[in-house]
């Protein structure tokens, strides 16, 4: 009886960034990252470690962030998905997080800057004014080898002081 | 690092679980249950597990993910995710040490999707949640298709990663007392970077008479055994006293003497006990600050 | 100043070897040995080869008959040669992950599941798991009479007898754990076929070279096999090699005739990619009351692991010749031993030999100090070299290069590093700790770095007629934003903005040639050729131009044209071009840099740190890096790299390791375990850039500035914790050091103690 309701194959439709995708026939065990990187194409969301640890594959599902590699690409159905790729605006003008990451240097080799980002955008969704040591404390699952991470932690504090100051200046006027 | 080859079945209700996976197991199946994954999917990338079939709990919330207060305990669900724990106010007020312990737990991102039921069913030795549990003695509701029975965590807590769950039970709610008055609770950890698991951990309450002496003192220790160590019955030296510092420090260094944590590659036995009697000083002393405090 | 690497990083649209999918393509998976050292009885292909979805199965048997094996780029010594590793195990494996045979699969899933059912019967050999078992043990390769590999004597003055006669000496016995470069992404490449030629996506850092080892491996003619770099993932030295996989997937393209793909995973690449750093020094050291050194010996044994890789002996060489660093040693006796082991090869790592050297080096100093109960500063000040002593030798040689410390002021940033930390204070906030029950402590490390590693690198620039201006470069980018750097030099030389300078790098069809990125190299040489194309380029354009421009007037490069002070007609690019064609003078400019020497750059590490007495627990309360490139083509990258450096130093020094038990396997192969700092366990860092000694041997006096960041955090992390628990001068001497041990020491430290000081 259970039978019928166990499969080795599975189609469903996802959305991502706001645009609806079909899965079809493909195996449950597909981790989300791969069906993001390697079905939709979606590579933006990079897989670092496979195992939860280092944060480079990390999207927004319902808008909190997830390790796409912890979780399979089926019980993203039903769910909002929300990737490096749908951050900047219409027209590819970057959003203010990535234009501070680009001001500061938050990046060299980039690939843990779509996790950085994701992580980045879910604490200043969630906390306008971040101290540096509530940063830091956040973005603690992702792992970057390059930059040292105070010039990611500068870029965030600058994009929320950005988001203050056009709020004071609203309020001043 | 890619998982074996599952069927994967996603029950829409507690009862076709059950069903399923007393069925599946009855036929000699490989089943696992998957609840966050935060600890399963790593395993199976690794391939250490190679299920035959996945149970998916993830669409049982309606079942399986509250937080419901009652007269003197609390009902969590075991589908409740961590950030849930973290940020719920009811948990705050009746359980403070689950808060404080949430914020220990991993990264954000982890705590998004891991749950309660699963940190205790992964039963690992040095993780909080299941410290808390011995601690308060917890309850744990075990549902199989034919039978319930609810235990406490000295009983469902077996070995290193091990508990006496059957593999046909699914654990379904915990059952957590509430803090009593006049008490302050208080965790302690020790890890080596921000979010990982805990070399040494400790997690105490302890409750004041109206003359402010310790009337009922508990203590469980993580990371420096199999299961979480329950030393409550060690305090009676401290109820019906105003304990310094100090003297919970002679006490732990006393208490401690008799552990024999296995060192591993990140830390040697010697430096676990040492860690051991630091951290529950700390949490006890820390306990007490907080009925002062209140 | 923004880096031309980043819109696309930022997007998520750059491509990663990873992010690429091409019609038709298979994907592979690397079966690797399960035992650190056994023989290979039989491998049983069948019951794979006939899964569905298998496309391929290979093993050494397979393979042409004669290829391999994997020769030495740098440091090599004929020596060396009987350890060299293959491509595939034929008979005998060495190291846990040592690749047996390859699975090739419609998809990396089915790849996975096929590798399962492989079946390798292998009959265990004793592992040898450490130098000293290596020692006592039969050697690992035919042809060899021990497994003590390489050996190297060096001298300088009276050598160990000038130790031995000194009024004071100091032995101690250092060890640097086995740690590694674990970039954030793993390896990866695809090779497609495509008629006779071969494309292959995914290499770096020696592009050219590697291209070049391939055709002679595969037996191709060197232009059918088309090498193009993407964007990459970090490197730190370890990527970019010539591995097994870079025969391999090449290989099977070429055999199956379709695309392959092989992307590395996290737990191949703790087994696979190379591993560094692991040393034990045996130092004496001879000084007198003073704290003057008068002479050091050092027995230097290094663990190099199951195979000789591509960088041969480079980082025990390099340890050995930066050993002596900034001070003014009469006289060296230092011996080189190189042991092969049943462990992961080794090669190079951010910094490689000066990580080691410089912890050895600068924790001595420290614990000379403690000896004669002197302040570290003053030690250092005592010995340091003058700024009139250099160009100064110091009668070894790395890379084939004699060191000879070309310019620098080292009293200079010494005292610079102490007033930044304000040392002169440190005695009050660590009674100000002390209150709140943390033992403070201050740490210094001095540094001197090697850059600019030869033999030389074109630079070709073509003015198009939008006036942009293409950059073609032999050099590689891991990260370091090597487009941006050049993009500047070139910017700065012709005065065209910054982000009309395209370059073009690590496409073998469209640059000739190359030397790659390693070593520190790239501004230094790199930059080099293309400030002298700039100069080339603008002298071309000024003589085509000579009759509008005349005499003395200075030309602009607008976007829109040139523009001639005093005239306002401006001439478009196509004019110019025009112009260019019809006087036969071409502007398309190649210009070559020669190293003659390397130049080494140089600064000190400091560090303030908080030890919790109940945890052993360090908390970094100020780190400051003082540091000279003698001239800094872009300021703030020269600071990222020395912030990404430290990041890396500090894993290094107190949380990465690789360990093997003694059956040689790996304990820690995952990121659960080998823990590198995240953002809680590095601080701010404070980076004072100097310009104090611009290099005598470049154009631009620049120095690199990409590996001086990792080397010196381990000594001054180690100095700072000694100071503030007072250990003895033999305390830390193994790294990583950890709460534990820092615990041991304070503990120890407590039983010892006289008792009037416990009564304080
Ligand atoms: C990077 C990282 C850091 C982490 N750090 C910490 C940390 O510091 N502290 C800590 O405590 N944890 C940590 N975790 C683990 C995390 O807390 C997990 O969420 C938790 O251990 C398992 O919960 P889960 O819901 O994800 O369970 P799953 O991974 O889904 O399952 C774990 C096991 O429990 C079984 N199981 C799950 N639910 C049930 C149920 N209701 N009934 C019966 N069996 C069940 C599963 O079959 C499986 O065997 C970390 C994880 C990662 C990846
Ligand atoms: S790839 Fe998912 S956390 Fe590393
Ligand atoms: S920028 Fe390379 S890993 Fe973060």
């Amino acid at each position: 009886m259970i039978e019928n309701h166990m499969s080795y194959r599975a189609s469903y439709t996802l959305s991502v960034n706001g645009q609806c995708y079909r899965v079809i026939d493909v195996e449950p065990r597909l981790l989300l990252a791969d069906v993001l990187r390697d079905i939709l194409h979606l590579t933006g969301t990079h897989l670092g470690c496979e195992h939860g640890a280092c944060g480079a594959c990390t999207v927004l599902l319902d808008g909190r962030p997830v390790r796409s590699c912890l979780m399979l690409g089926v019980q993203a159905q039903n769910k909002s998905i929300q990737t490096v790729e749908g951050l900047a605006g219409p027209n590819g003008v970057l959003s203010p997080l990535q234009e501070a990451f680009a001001e500061d240097h938050a990046l060299q080799c980039g690939f843990c800057t779509p996790g950085m980002l994701m992580t980045a955008q879910f604490l200043l969704n969630n906390n306008a004014h971040p101290s540096r040591l509530e940063i830091r404390e956040a973005l603690s699952g992702n792992l970057c080898r390059c930059t040292g991470y105070q010039n990611i932690v500068n870029a965030i504090e600058r994009t929320a002081n950005a988001d203050n100051a056009s709020e004071n200046s609203v309020t001043k006027r | 690092m890619k998982p074996c080859a599952f069927q994967l079945y996603t029950p829409s209700t507690l009862e076709d679980a059950l069903e399923a996976l007393w069925e599946l197991t009855e036929e000699g199946r490989s089943v696992k249950v998957l609840a966050g994954g935060q600890s399963l999917i790593p395993v199976l990338n690794m391939r250490l597990a190679t299920p035959d079939v996945l149970i998916d709990l993830n669409e049982l919330d309606s079942d399986l993910n509250f937080i419901s207060p009652d007269t003197n305990h609390i009902k969590i669900g075991a589908l409740t995710r961590h950030y849930q724990l973290e940020t719920s106010p009811l948990i705050s007020k009746n359980v403070p040490i689950i808060t404080e312990a949430e914020r220990l737990i991993g990264h954000v991102a982890i705590r998004s999707r891991g749950t309660l039921g699963g940190s205790l069913a992964h039963a690992d030795p040095s993780a909080e949640l299941p410290l808390v549990a011995s601690l308060l003695n917890a309850r744990m509701t075990l549902q199989s298709k034919h039978a319930t029975r609810t235990i406490p965590a000295a009983e469902f807590f077996l070995a290193y990663l091990m508990t006496s769950m059957e593999p046909t039970e699914i654990l379904t709610e915990i059952t957590i007392p509430t803090l009593p008055g006049r008490s302050g609770q208080s965790i302690q950890e020790f890890a080596l970077r921000h979010g990982d698991f805990a070399i040494a951990v400790a997690g105490a309450q302890v409750t004041m008479d109206e003359d402010g002496c310790i009337s009922d003192a508990r203590l469980t220790l993580g990371g420096v055994g199999g299961t979480p160590l329950d030393m409550s019955a060690s305090l009676a030296p401290l109820v019906g006293s105003r304990p310094l510092p100090e003297d919970i420090e002679r006490l732990m260094k006393e208490i401690c003497q008799d552990l024999e944590p296995d060192g591993d590659i990140h830390a040697d036995s010697a430096y676990r006990k040492d860690l051991a009697i630091t951290l529950s000083t700390r949490a006890l002393v820390d306990g007490l600050q907080k009925v002062k405090d209140s | 100043m923004r880096r031309q690497e980043d819109p696309t990083l930022l997007r998520g649209t750059a491509t990663f070897v990873a992010d690429l999918t091409v019609p038709r393509m298979v994907e592979a998976v690397v079966v690797r040995s399960m035992y650190a050292h056994a023989r290979i009885d039989a491998i049983d292909t069948m019951a794979t080869s006939s899964l569905s979805g298998v496309v391929a199965v290979i093993t050494a048997a397979d393979l042409p008959e004669g290829v391999g094996p994997i020769p030495m780029r740098l440091s090599s010594s004929p020596e060396l040669v009987q350890a060299l590793q293959h491509p595939l195990a034929r008979d005998r494996v060495r190291y846990v992950g040592e690749p047996i045979a390859v699975i090739v699969a419609q998809s990396r899933y089915l790849a996975e599941d096929a590798a399962s059912t492989l079946r390798v019967d292998y009959s265990p050999l004793p592992a040898m798991a450490s130098v000293d078992t290596a020692m006592a043990s039969a050697p690992l390769f035919e042809g060899l009479t021990a497994n003590h590999v390489y050996h190297r004597h060096h001298q300088k003055g009276l050598g160990s007898e000038a130790v031995a006669a000194a009024p004071r000496r100091l032995k101690m016995h250092f060890s640097i754990q086995r740690h590694t470069g674990m970039p954030l992404e793993t390896r990866g490449l695809l090779a497609v076929p495509e008629a006779e030629r071969l494309t292959v996506y995914g290499p770096t850092k020696v592009v050219f070279f590697n291209r070049r080892l391939l055709s002679d491996l595969l037996k191709v003619p060197l232009e059918h096999i088309h090498y193009v770099e993407v964007a990459v993932g970090g490197g730190f030295g370890i990527r970019g090699e010539f591995y097994p996989e870079d025969y391999l997937i090449p290989f099977l393209a070429q055999r199956l005739q379709t695309p392959v793909r092989w992307i590395e995973d996290r737990m191949e690449h703790f087994q696979a990619a190379n591993h560094s750093r692991e040393q034990h020094h045996e130092v004496e050291v001879g000084f007198d009351d003073m704290g003057h050194v008068m002479g050091l010996a050092d027995h230097i044994w290094v663990d190099t692991g199951a195979y000789i890789r591509t960088h041969g002996v480079t980082v025990p060489e390099l340890t050995q010749a930066m050993l002596p660093g900034p001070y003014d040693w009469a006289a060296l006796d230092t011996e080189l031993h190189v042991v092969l082991t049943n462990k992961t090869p080794t090669g190079t790592y951010r910094g490689p030999g000066r990580f080691e050297g410089t912890f050895v080096r600068e924790r001595l100093m420290d614990s000379i100090a403690a000896t004669l109960h002197l302040d570290p500063l003053v030690v250092r000040q005592r010995n340091l070299l003058q700024a009139t002593q250099l160009p100064y030798s110091n009668g070894l040689k790395a890379l084939g290069h004699e060191v000879e410390l070309d310019s620098g002021n080292y009293p200079a940033a010494l005292l610079r590093a102490s007033n930044l930390m304000e040392s002169e204070t440190i005695s009050q906030r660590k009674s100000e700790a002390l209150h709140t029950g943390h033992l403070r402590g201050l740490g210094f490390a001095f540094v001197v770095e090697k850059s600019g590693l030869g033999p030389y690198e074109d630079a070709r620039l073509v003015l198009q007629d939008d006036g942009t201006v293409a950059c073609f470069t032999g050099l590689a980018d891991l990260g370091q934003g090597t487009g941006t750097m050049l993009a500047t030099v070139v910017s700065k030389e012709l005065g065209v903005d910054r982000d009309r300078i395209h370059v073009i790098y690590g496409d073998t069809d469209r640059v000739a040639e190359g030397f790659g990125t390693f070593a520190s190299r790239g501004t230094v040489v790199g930059g080099s050729a293309a400030y002298l194309a700039s100069a080339e380029l603008k002298r071309r354009i000024v003589a085509v131009l000579s009759d509008v421009i005349g005499n003395g007037a200075k030309m602009v490069m607008h976007p829109s044209g040139i523009k001639v002070s005093g005239r306002t007609r401006t001439v478009s690019y196509r004019e110019v071009l025009h112009r260019a064609e019809t006087q036969k003078v071409p502007l398309d400019v190649t210009q070559r840099f020669t190293a003659t020497a390397m130049t080494y750059p140089y600064g000190v590490h400091a560090c303030e740190v908080d030890v919790s007495p109940e945890t052993g627990a360090v908390h970094i309360v100020r780190y400051g890096v003082v540091y000279d490139v003698g001239k800094a083509i872009n300021l703030d990258m020269v600071r990222d790299q020395i912030m990404g450096g430290v990041a890396q130093g500090i894993g290094g020094a107190v949380l990465e390791q690789l360990v093997y038990d003694e059956t040689g396997q790996l304990q820690t192969g995952t990121f659960m375990d080998y823990l590198i700092p995240g953002m809680c366990e590095v601080p701010d860092i404070e980076v004072v850039v100097t310009e104090d000694a611009p290099a005598p041997s470049n154009p631009m006096g620049v120095k690199g500035a990409g590996e001086g960041g990792a080397v010196g955090v381990a000594p001054a992390l180690a100095n700072a914790i000694a100071d503030a628990i007072s250990a003895p001068p033999e305390a830390f001497t193994t790294l990583p050091i950890r709460p534990q041990d820092i615990l041991r020491w304070i503990r120890l430290g407590l039983e010892h103690r006289p008792r009037g000081d416990e009564a304080e």
